[in-house]
């Protein structure tokens, strides 16, 4: 593989996987927050 | 017994003329790094060991990296095998809080956005002629995260751990420096005085302890290469959320992260020898990773700009700029930069959400990197 395909399938693979899994990640914390709400103590 | 003696003599003076010329440069180095470390305060666990390590190796005959020689023990044990960086992480996870996270899951992107400089630094390393692999270590600098860089390296480019880590290292205590310009350039007053509010506790215990349970095995699924570096700093928090292992914790946090952060920085210094270090290619190793850096903190801040628009003007642009890994320091200067502009602004907890999600971010960018390269044959 040539650099410039390298470099591209980096960018765009690396970076869009790395925004796409934390996006998945923050869907499943805001999941997670409504499943088990925060109750005041007491 | 005159040769005896002249043989004895030349014994004592062989450390003097064994001497290379890069050697004293790398003592002075050396040096430079303690004065800042002690001084300056910048990051002085890491950088008085790392500068001593320096001084050490460069003192010839001594052997110290030659097989037996007990930096050589420790480096081969540590930094070879992988271990060190990850003993660290279980560390920093039992450290780090993720509430502020937590309560606004969105800033998350943020911490994905910091990660940018990466893989924009890779492709000039590439342009540079570096090779695959040596750019993808160069690239991690931006990472903003010496366990992740020196994980990467040491796997697929030992040869540029010292100029890697020393990069890492000494840019992250940089960032109180070179971020606030940055952040100026990239924003508009108006945009640097929003006010966010008040951060309100909302999260339930629940949702902390199984917040790293679920993102172990999300991102363990999607980037199984990374497992070993977000499994670890998974573990150290989940024992602190849970709150049933407190003598782990503590361990962890504290004697564990200690001995390694001390072993780690001697190992580094280790590696730092002149006729080895003092290359054309190291000073721009050292470009390169500045470069990464800021970019991550640009495009952080340009990514703040585009949430602030899709929300309506209720995100400040500024806390964009703690996506980084640089925990707690970038999130104490989008504060203090935040304050200038309008003294009842209070961003701190905002940006300390941005910031553990930069050490995720860089986590998770390193994971998708390696998977990537495995997906496509690298490795």
């Amino acid at each position: 593989m040539d650099n410039w395909t390298f470099a591209i399938t980096m960018i765009v693979v690396g970076m869009g996987g790395t925004l796409l899994t934390l996006w998945i990640m923050s869907l499943l914390m805001g999941l997670l927050k409504q499943c088990f709400p925060y109750k005041k103590e007491g | 017994m005159w040769e005896a003696i002249a043989g004895g003599m030349n014994g004592l003076i062989g450390g003097f003329t064994n001497l290379h010329w890069s050697n004293p440069i790398m003592i002075g180095v050396g040096c430079l790094l303690l004065y800042l470390g002690i001084k300056k305060g910048f990051e002085p666990l890491l950088l008085v060991p790392i500068g001593f390590g320096a001084i050490l190796v460069n003192i010839p005959l001594a052997g110290l990296m030659e097989e037996g020689g007990f930096l050589k023990v420790i480096y081969d044990m540590g930094i070879m095998t992988e271990l060190f960086p990850l003993l660290i992480f279980v560390g920093i996870g039992a450290m780090t809080d993720f509430g502020p996270l937590l309560e606004n899951p969105k800033i998350f992107l943020l911490g994905a956005a910091g990660q940018f400089g990466i893989f924009l630094t890779l492709a000039l390393a590439l342009a540079l002629g570096f090779t695959k692999l040596e750019a993808v270590s160069i690239g991690i600098i931006g990472a903003c995260d010496g366990p992740t860089a020196i994980y990467v390296t040491s796997k697929y480019a030992p040869h540029l751990l010292g100029a890697v880590s020393v990069a890492a290292y000494s840019y992250m205590s940089l960032v109180p420096v070179f971020q606030p310009p940055i952040m100026k350039w990239f924003t508009t007053k108006e945009e640097r005085m929003i006010n966010m509010g008040v951060v309100k506790s909302s999260v339930s215990k629940t949702t902390k302890i199984l917040f790293p349970l679920v993102v172990t095995v999300i991102g363990g699924l999607i980037a199984p290469m990374g497992l070993p570096l977000l499994g670890t700093i998974m573990l150290g928090n989940f024992m602190k959320e849970s709150g049933a292992v407190s003598r782990l914790t503590k361990a962890s946090e504290n004697e564990i992260a200690n001995i390694v952060t001390l072993l780690l920085g001697i190992s580094i210094g280790a590696t730092m020898d002149g006729r080895v270090f003092l290359k054309s290619q190291t000073l721009i190793i050292l470009a390169l990773g500045f470069l990464a850096i800021c970019l991550d903190t640009a495009c952080g801040v340009l990514f703040g700009k585009l949430m602030k628009v899709m929300t309506g003007g209720k995100i400040n642009p500024l806390i964009g700029a703690a996506g980084i890994s640089a925990y707690p320091m970038s999130a104490r200067v989008v504060q203090r930069e935040g304050q200038k502009y309008n003294p009842k602004n209070y961003l701190l907890m905002h940006a300390m959400g941005a910031n553990t999600g930069g050490q995720v971010g860089s986590v998770m960018a390193a994971a998708v990197m390696l998977a990537v390269l495995k997906g496509i044959g690298i490795i």
